[in-house]
């Protein structure tokens, strides 16, 4: 296993540089200001559905709650930047370490839970969250923060003629995403998540610190979707609660995952590859119509997928190689 | 209000609670049910008390079909079992929004005259408005019926065994696919009940069902897995949490008050109240 395992580690990295590098040069080709969107977007889900893995596809933790990080990076660096006029790049980092605090301090009762009582906190602390900040005058309350525009820089990480430097931003977000798990896969810690995910009991008399190895996973996946929530802020240049910290944007970063095949290294990007393309085109293209029709479609092909493929769509690469292996 | 959300939490405790299956959907299961009885009094003039009965059995076979067709296939899934079914009724509920919307518009309705709409009771010098009272009776027949069946017929230790262990119900001649159909179908059916009654005094809009599936799962899970009385527990304590926050806190933050009822009783007792998984 070991050898077979150092080769494929060496493989995926020399496929992820060639896939990064071929996104780096896609916008000399894509000149069209939306589909640089959908772009961007692409990749800021491939890496929030990256980070969401790290918890809950590899240590296990279901978290239906990462919109609460999420919200809580776009709302310090907006609060920061506005209230302070401190710059979005530390309220970036600011965002991320109190988020990784905040998944930490959470950690300490949540992790006690099993199974759908987890779950069900995860989602009801991130509901807390949004009344809370709905509630909240100081920072906007329901009405959110509309972020000044000083004209294009990149100390203040603000682009109106161009969405260029965000695109970048974007596929550099998602490597670091992919990159810290790749690496994470390797290390103590990769094999402690994995050990805790498929039999926590057996784990721990083996000598893995259940409980701390929880908490690491938390604190880097909280950390990396801040990030992910400070840029989406710079980014629309306007948030509001419902918008960074609803319901949905916890379904939404686990669904690639789940889609592309959780607990896997390939398959949030894959996930998000194919879902937030497919979400954008069926929303403009046949949602126009304000009758639900891009619900629709959307809604039955996440039936579809998550009942034919339950592994995910990285299975479908891994059964062909099986079957070659075999012959 | 406690009693109502037991009644929209009753099916939701057996088929997420007993069952073990996720669903994601019930939200939706309730708005369809709202509108079911919005259209039997609008095309036909019956009261959303008398189709109460016929909106229960349409969503009786309504949740066993959608259990035949999708559900079953979401549980057969060797990998990722509990992920696969929070997608499926996930995805499931996105197209019945979407098909709502398609077919019933946005608009908000609401049944404007109805036996019961806008009359108070009073009783003992205390003003209750009769729909809501009406919802607490049938909230508390159907959970009387619910454990009833549950624990004194053979079809109710039929689901839980099913639950337990399928390979060995399928060894005593149980059909686990038709006993969890019927399952689904009549946690689908007590939904129709609550949507019925909830369409007198609620508006109704493809998106209604979100607001109160949330609050579902809570009471559910305070109450514990596995546990009908559990559910039932959980339904009042949730109403009862939700009128006291609205006297201390803005009505805005009135759900804050049950959230964190639930993360309490969860870090003290990580099984909900009653539960027994």
């Amino acid at each position: 296993m070991d050898k077979n395992f150092a080769t494929r580690r060496r493989r995926d990295l020399i496929i992820a540089a060639g896939l990064a590098g071929i996104a780096a040069l896609a916008p000399l080709f894509v000149k069209d200001v939306y589909v640089q969107n959908i772009l961007i977007l692409t990749l800021m889900y491939a890496a929030l559905s990256q980070s969401w893995n790290i918890l809950s596809g590899y240590c296990g933790q279901i978290s239906l709650g990462h919109a609460l990080y999420f919200g809580i990076g776009a709302y310090t660096t907006e609060l920061l930047f506005t209230k302070f006029g401190v710059l979005p790049w530390f309220g970036m980092l600011g965002g991320g370490v109190i988020a990784a605090l905040i998944a930490m301090g959470l950690g300490y009762p949540f992790f006690r839970l099993r199974g759908h009582y987890f779950v069900i906190a995860t989602i009801v602390i991130a509901e807390i969250g949004l009344l809370l900040f709905q509630n909240w005058e100081w920072a906007g309350a329901a009405m959110g923060i509309t972020i000044p525009i000083r004209g294009d820089s990149w100390l203040k990480f603000q682009f109106l003629r161009t969405k260029l430097p965000y695109f970048y931003f974007a596929l550099g977000l998602c490597c670091l995403a992919w990159f810290v798990t790749w690496w994470l896969e390797d290390s103590k810690w990769g094999f402690w998540w994995r050990a805790v995910k498929d039999n926590p009991e057996a784990a721990e008399s083996l000598g893995v610190v259940v409980f701390n190895s929880k908490m690491g996973a938390a604190a880097v996946s909280a950390f990396l979707v801040a990030i992910g929530g400070a840029f989406y802020a710079q980014f629309l240049a306007y948030i509001d609660p419902e918008s960074v910290m609803g319901f949905q944007f916890s379904l939404l970063m686990a669904l690639p995952a789940v889609l592309g095949g959780i607990g896997t290294l390939w398959g949030p990007v894959l996930g998000a590859a194919i879902l937030i393309p497919m979400t954008e085109l069926t929303r403009s293209y046949i949602g126009g119509s304000g009758r639900g029709v891009d619900l629709i479609v959307y809604g039955t092909l996440i039936v579809l997928i998550s009942l034919a493929l339950p592994q995910g769509l990285v299975s479908l690469f891994s059964r062909s190689k099986a079957k070659g292996a075999t012959r | 209000m406690g009693l109502l959300y037991g009644l929209i939490a009753v099916g939701l405790a057996l088929i997420f609670g007993l069952m073990d299956v996720t669903n994601f959907a019930h939200g939706e299961f309730l708005m369809l049910a709202m509108y079911l009885s919005f259209f039997l009094f609008a095309f036909f003039a019956i009261d959303p008390l008398l189709s109460a009965p016929l909106v229960a059995a349409a969503l009786f076979v309504f949740g066993a079909v959608i259990y035949l067709l999708i559900v079953r296939f979401a549980m057969r899934a060797k990998a990722n079992a509990g992920m696969v079914q929070i997608f499926t009724t996930f995805g499931l509920a996105i197209v019945m929004r979407g098909l709502a919307q398609y077919f019933f518009t946005p608009d908000y309705r609401s049944i404007p005259q109805s036996w019961l709409g806008g009359k108070t009771i009073s009783i003992g010098g205390i003003f209750l408005p009769e729909p809501q009272l009406v919802g607490a009776l049938v909230s508390i027949a159907a959970f009387a019926g619910l454990y009833f069946f549950i624990h004194r017929t053979d079809f109710g230790r039929a689901i839980e065994a099913t639950r337990e262990d399928p390979g060995a119900v399928a060894l005593v001649g149980i059909d686990k696919n038709r006993v969890f159909a019927f399952g689904w179908g009549l946690g689908a059916a007590l939904v129709g009940l609550a949507g019925a009654i909830m369409a007198v005094f609620f508006y109704i809009y493809p998106d209604v069902g979100a607001s109160f599936a949330l609050i579902a799962y809570v009471t559910v899970a305070l109450g514990g897995f596995g546990s009908v009385f559990g559910a039932f527990a959980g339904g009042i304590i949730v109403g009862l949490v939700e009128a006291v926050t609205a006297l201390v806190l803005p009505p805005s933050l009135k759900s804050v008050g049950i959230y964190a009822v639930y993360l309490l009783v969860v870090f003290i007792r990580p099984r909900g109240l009653f539960g027994s998984m």
